[in-house]
This record gives structure tokens, sequence and C-alpha cells, in this order.
């Protein structure tokens, strides 16, 4: 998942970001994997994830079935359960946390678990060194993420870019950012409401809920 | 509509209902996948919305709600089709079988190895974020990468596109085809990086589109990268994420001594 890879921010944006995914590869470990994918889901989820997703739908989904009435009462909360059940064919698995400790325990508890399925953590590089470091893992290869190109001055401002790019699919358009972040500075919505929007959109389910409501909070005080 | 990556959807002036500019339109799906829906009746919709309108009334929608579900996918042929395929996360790519954007990349180096020791492999991602590219644009990059040599990742979608991956041409019929984005996968020796990220960032001068650029290496027996990222800071790039394989995977599929699965 490049998807995960090229996410907006310094290091020190990522405190709050660690992306745990397992991977399974064609022709190599992809026969019989579902159990094993499903077993990495179900660990994560004792650690306290803020999202979890199976390639097809994340913790929050769409609802295709509204009423008028629902408005008052959309549904916000994460359903582990059906994105685990959802995992029906070789892909990636993946769950967000939102300490180095969960990410810590859980990296811990699937090492145990020796699924024998690639497992990345995207991050800061210093934040992925430590969690293998505590877990006495050492790294096997790593892809950095240099500084986005953009000569033609196609980009809007970090503060969109940070919400946008979670969704690294792009999924969460700069424009619906946009919109969200001025609906949260002008008392339009609160966060929680803006932050559920946004989470639904990202179908991966790697989108950080709880960044964002940083970002969110973050980008109230300072206007720009 | 602030749904849509491209910005394709707007309300037409003339006829005051919704239109996609099906040129900028990418079939990612996000507007039919991604909205919740209603099903309400269009013309009870369309005439609250008017006395609402009438009477001055702030009328302010859910952003990521179809109150009359009304967008469908079209039934796709090539060549549009290849705007689903590389637009729309859920979609798999058939040459790979791989959704997303279509790679395993070095997620999975510990089981498939992709870049080794003193290699460097380069994940060059054009239209993201939020820009999209055309193929006509890719074959810009492609055709001058293949002309200094590098050599393209097989399991690729884009080199499967390749009419001839020595010059890097890609499929004609396909060259007008938007895309919100994809990923050209070389490899070179260590050695080469710089050259190959300035080829990279002279050719995206050319091309009105933005470029992601994922760099990676194997580690050593201890975990660390002593050869890339010093050489990384030397040349003066930034980065401050990785994605970071843990060497946890291990060969499973019942595989003969050719090769060939079982």
């Amino acid at each position: 998942m490049t998807n995960t890879l090229h996410r907006y921010g310094l290091a020190q944006s990522f405190r709050d970001d660690y992306i745990l995914f397992a991977i399974p590869s064609k022709g190599r470990n992809d026969e019989g994997c579902i159990p094993k994918l499903k077993q990495f889901l179900r660990i994560c989820i004792k650690y306290n994830p803020a999202n979890i997703g199976n390639g097809n739908r994340g913790s929050l989904a769409p609802e295709k079935n509204l009423g008028p009435a629902s408005h008052w009462k959309r549904l916000d909360r994460p359903s582990w359960e059906e994105v685990i059940e959802g995992v029906v064919k070789p892909g990636t698995v993946s769950a967000v946390f939102t300490t180095e400790e969960d990410a810590t325990a859980c990296f811990q508890e699937i090492v145990e678990a020796d699924l024998g399925i690639s497992v990345n953590i995207s991050t800061s590089v210093e934040n992925a060194r430590q969690v293998g470091k505590s877990c006495h893992i050492n790294r096997h290869s790593v892809e950095y993420a240099l500084a986005l190109s953009d000569p033609h001055d196609h980009l809007p401002n970090s503060q969109i870019l940070s919400l946008s790019t979670m969704c690294g699919h792009g999924m969460v358009s700069f424009n619906m950012a946009r919109k969200m972040l001025d609906m949260v500075r002008e008392g339009r919505r609160t966060p929680a409401q803006v932050i559920a929007t946004l989470t639904r959109l990202c179908p991966c389910g790697i989108y950080n809920p709880e960044r964002a409501r940083r970002l969110l909070e973050e980008a109230r005080k300072e206007q720009r | 509509m602030p749904v849509c990556p491209m910005g394709a959807i707007y309300v037409d002036p003339g006829k005051n209902r919704a239109q996609i500019n099906d040129d900028a339109c990418v079939e990612c799906g996000t507007c039919y996948r991604g909205m919740s829906t209603e099903n309400l009746n269009p013309v009870l919709v369309r005439t609250i919305r008017r006395i609402a309108k009438w009477l001055k009334f702030r009328f302010e929608p859910e952003p990521d709600v179809c109150p009359t579900s009304a967008f469908d996918m079209n039934e796709l042929e090539m060549p549009r089709l290849i705007r689903q395929i590389f637009s729309d996360p859920v979609v798999e790519h058939t040459s790979t079988g791989i959704k997303g954007r279509g790679t395993e990349e070095v997620k999975t180096n510990d089981v498939n190895p992709r870049v080794g020791t003193g290699e460097v492999g380069y994940t060059i991602e054009f239209g993201r974020p939020g820009v999209g590219v055309r193929f006509s644009d890719i074959q810009q990059m492609t055709r001058i990468l293949a002309g200094n040599g590098v050599s393209f990742e097989k399991k690729n979608p884009i080199t499967h596109l390749m009419t001839d991956v020595s010059t890097g041409d890609l499929r004609p019929d396909i060259l007008n085809e938007k895309i919100l984005s994809a990923i050209v996968e070389i490899k070179t020796h260590i050695d080469e990086v710089d050259e190959v990220l300035k080829i990279v960032h002279e050719v995206n001068q050319q091309i009105d589109t933005v470029i992601a650029i994922g760099i990676s290496t194997r580690c050593d027996e201890n975990g660390d990268d002593q050869t890339l990222a010093p050489l990384l800071e030397e040349l003066g790039y930034s980065y401050s994420r990785a994605k970071t394989n843990m060497g946890l995977g291990r060969i499973t599929n019942k595989i003969n001594l050719n090769g060939s699965n079982v």
C-alpha cells in the first residue's frame, strides 16, 4: 500500500500515526492466507486501533439506505466484525494505531503469532525502527517517501494536504478536505461529524480519524 | 461537488442539474461507492430545495450523501476501462491480480525479492495527490528512463502496458486516457540514485502533474540502512516517512523446483 507512504507532514506529525499492515505475496504465500489475514485483524482489534481495513471497506463505511431522519443519528461507531468477515480474497489488511505503546504491543503479538505473511509498518522512519527494536525484530527493507514534486503548483496548503493524503488513493478530495475544514472553523459541523465523513470516504480503512481530529483542532486555531 | 477527487461534477447553470465532465472523470467510483444514499424521490427533493431557495432558507446538505441515489457506474470498455482500473482502489489490476496501484513493491521483499543489497527500488507515482495524469505524460517519463537504460519492474501494471520496454512506449490507444494515479517502478544500482532522481525532477518540469517518489532498499543483517539513507541526506533529499518491511514473511505455497506453483 503505497497508499500509506505519502502522507503529508513532518516526522513529528506522525507521532499518533502507526499503520500496521499484512500483505500476502502472489505465488509465494497467498494459498490459505485468508484465516491468517483475519487472525491479523483479530489481534489488531485488541490494541485500540483507530481504524482497520481490508482493502474493500474500513471500519466506517458509507450507508446505502439512509432515511431523511437518519441525519440526526448517523452511525459513527466503527464496525470491526464487518471488516474482518469481509476478508474473502488475498489482499492487504491493515490497522491504524495512535500510540507507540499500542502499535508495539500489537506488533509483538503478531510476531508471536508467526503468520508467515509480510508485515509492514508505515509511520515515521524512527517510529518504525523503535517498534521493531522494542520487539527485537530487525528491519528487512525500507521505502522512504521523498518530498512531493509539484513544479506546476497544483497542491493546496499543508492543512488540506495533511487531511486529504490520509487516503493515499485520493478518495478524500482536496475540495472535500477544504469544505470540512471550513465547516469546523465556522462552527457548522463538529470535528466528530467531519471525521466520520472523511473516514467513510476511504475504502481501504487506513484513514486515521484521531490524527484528523488533531489536525482539525490545530487548523481551527491557526487560520490561513 | 466536493466529493469528486477530480472536480469533475458540477451543476450546469442552464439545466440546473448536476453534470459530470466525462473528460475530467477518471472513473474512480468515489461518487458512487463513497457516498451514502437516501433513495428519495428526485422530484420531491428538487421541489423542497426550490421552495427553500425561494424562502432564502440556508440549505446545507451533507456533502457525502446523495439524497436521490443518482449515481451509477457505467459499463466500460477499453480504452476508457483503463481509467477505472487505475483509479478505483477496490478494482483489481488484471495484470498483477492486486488492487490499489497494483504492485507489491518492497512490501513483500522478504518473500519475493525485488530489491537486493546494493540495489535501489523506485516507485515513481504520477498524479497523486489529487491532480491526475494522462498516460501520454507517463510515457514521456518512461521513454526517457528507458533511454537511460533503467530496468522496469516486470510485475507492475504500467510495465504490462508497454509495447516495448526497451523504449518505454505505452499502448497508443490509452495515451489520452486520464487516471487518478499510476506507479512506474524501476530498479538501479545505488550509484545511479542521483542521476535517476535528477531525471525524474527534470521530466516533471515538462509534464503537468505532481509526482510522489518512494525510494527503497534492503537493510543489512542488523536491520540498518547504511547506504541509501546517508546518500539521500548527502544529496539533499528530505524524507520523514517510510514504509518498513519487518521481515516476518516466508514462502508457504507449495512450489515446484522450477519455481511454478503445484
